[in-house]
């Protein structure tokens, strides 16, 4: 449950932004704490009041999450790899709910089997953390210093780092796929034309070719796989 | 006028799909090597391109957030937890942010 604090955290500080955001947009308390309850992503959530705001049709609305949001399948795909195979259809249509860039960091970083009570308990977490963070931040406005809100914003950045830099000392392999994504990432944020790419398509489109580029060139043996 | 519960419905509805469809789908294990190597690359290139460099721009000052990048890149090679390592991020940026 240790792992789980830095989500939380991280989860009401983000999530109390995006209140703030939703409220600058006249979504009702009600409205907006729905949202963050049954959509538990941020990226999708920030880019959904544009399109609100907009009244854009509910075609272009399914079309910007489907992109935003289509790093949780390949995440997904990792997650189907370290359950058990024999686990119940209910408790894998359940964790789903739970796949977020947090969650799924820690599941990843599980060494052995994935239990779907360890998805449930970070769930526990974060599912309170994002939905209370976004009813205070319509609630509350402006009321945290922006300064405390400032510094909580790296939690969900330390604990990425926390995640994949350990590995990264035992491995090499591990610690050049850590810097050139890094590398690769910082080229497609400042170039020109490669950063009018979305930041959702930049992660699918650096994920897909880094990871396809270096398991070609570096497969796992079947016993260092399993310490993914 | 488009109804704002029908929004929210419909990102829901597709953000769940997203993540369900893999890990309800696929069922076996996989023994193809390329798929497996691939998977296993996926958490390190996902979670790396997501901190950086967004770590930067995520803080009001981004000496701060730099400084407490590197901060958290030291402390988790040392093997320190997860939870010392984003705290004590928190903390870099919090404290420089006073003096700067």
């Amino acid at each position: 449950m240790r792992d789980a604090f830095p989500v939380f955290l991280g989860y009401l500080a983000v999530s109390f932004t995006f209140g703030i955001a939703a409220r600058n947009s006249d979504l009702t308390v009600f409205q907006a704490t729905l949202m963050s309850l049954l959509n538990l992503t941020s990226a999708g959530q920030f880019a959904s009041l544009g399109i609100i705001a907009a009244s854009a049709s509910y075609f272009e609305m399914a079309a910007t999450q489907l992109i935003i949001n289509l790093r949780y399948s390949l995440m997904s795909s990792t997650l189907s790899q370290k359950v058990d195979t024999k686990l119940p259809f209910f408790h894998r249509a359940i964790m789903s709910f739970g796949v977020t860039d947090e969650i799924f960091a820690l599941g990843a970083g599980v060494h052995d089997t994935l239990s779907p009570f360890y998805c449930y308990g970070m769930m526990a977490s974060a599912i309170p953390g994002w939905t209370l963070g976004t009813f205070f931040g319509v609630v509350l406005g402006n009321i945290l210093p922006d300064r405390l809100l400032s510094a909580l914003s790296v939690a969900l950045y330390g604990m990425f780092i926390a995640i994949v830099i350990p590995p990264s000392r035992r491995n090499k392999v591990v610690a050049g796929v850590v810097a050139l994504s890094m590398l690769a990432s910082a080229l497609f944020t400042y170039l020109p034309v490669v950063s009018q790419i979305s930041s959702g398509f930049r992660i699918i489109i650096l994920t897909v070719v880094i990871s396809a580029v270096v398991a070609l060139l570096f497969p796992v043996e079947d016993k260092e796989d399993e310490n993914a | 006028m488009h109804n704002i519960y029908v929004y929210i419905i419909i990102m829901a509805a597709v953000t769940y799909l997203i993540r369900a469809l893999p890990l309800t789908l696929i069922r076996r294990h996989i023994d193809n090597r390329f798929i497996r190597s691939f998977l296993y690359y996926v958490p390190f290139v996902t979670l790396s391109v997501m901190t950086f460099p967004s770590i930067i721009t995520a803080t009001e000052s981004p000496i701060a957030a730099a400084v407490a990048f590197v901060v958290a890149v030291a402390l988790a090679w040392l093997g320190k937890s997860l939870f010392v390592v984003s705290v004590s991020a928190c903390v870099v940026v919090f404290i420089l942010e006073l003096i700067i």
